[in-house]
């Protein structure tokens, strides 16, 4: 089972789990994403090019389904205004085993991060700005292309 | 041949529009040649395209290096690096 959705609407974390939980298999392995507080930033606002995102995002999942043989995948990414403490992004895996399940959640948020089109405008104050690329975000998604 | 362009980010801000229908001339060969066109349009396009290494592309939705090929493409989106997650 594999399921990717791009919407304004808040991530509901019970529903994501109850899917994975449905594949019935014993190892499940979660990321969530949170809008951080810290630094002043009073809202997020994220935009995306429809149609191509939920593509790439079908893309890495089906590719982590393969390269893991995981049983169930669940990607959520969330668009529009946001604000400290809202889930932006939620990743599931399920697998047999804990392994594959854990190393494929961090595979996909890895690649997602660098592969997806999405943009975050950051708003602190009255002063808005698009993020900037981290070069951190590139070396955490290239290690997977080394294994 | 008519192409719909898209603009995300700031490349969308500095154009003033995040899509236009644009009929470029015969014999752009690469995705920058586009670029370079889309550039001479107007004082945004030319800011948002000024600094290449700042910006990515996607030929009827697969993503490609700016140096690629342009072929007969309905659709060129044009932004800058992502940052979702």
């Amino acid at each position: 089972m594999i399921r990717v959705s791009v919407q304004s609407d808040p991530i509901d974390i019970a529903a994501e789990l109850a899917l994975l939980v449905g594949a019935g298999v014993g190892g499940i392995a979660t990321f969530t994403g949170v809008v951080r507080a810290d630094d002043g930033v009073s809202a997020l606002e994220l935009e995306h090019y429809p149609g191509a995102t939920e593509a790439a995002l079908r893309a890495l999942t089906e590719e982590a389904a393969e390269r893991w043989s995981l049983a169930a995948a669940t990607v959520t990414h969330r668009v529009g205004v946001m604000h400290p403490g809202d889930m932006v992004v939620f990743v599931g895996t399920a697998a047999i085993h804990r392994a594959a399940a854990l190393e494929s959640c961090a595979y996909l948020i890895d690649r997602l991060k660098t592969d997806a089109p999405f943009w975050k405008r950051e708003t602190r104050g009255d002063r808005a700005s698009w993020v900037e690329p981290r070069d951190g975000d590139m070396v955490a998604a290239a290690r997977w292309k080394d294994d | 041949m008519a192409i719909d362009l898209l603009y995300f980010s700031w490349v969308r801000e500095a154009i003033g529009t995040g899509s236009e229908t644009l009929d470029p001339p015969e014999g752009l060969a690469s995705v920058s040649d586009l670029v370079d066109w889309l550039a001479t349009r107007s004082e945004g396009h030319a800011r948002a395209f000024a600094d290449r290494a700042r910006l990515r592309a996607a030929v009827d939705q697969v993503f490609v290096p700016l140096d690629a090929p342009l072929g007969r493409p309905r659709e060129v989106a044009i932004f800058p690096p992502v940052t979702g997650g």
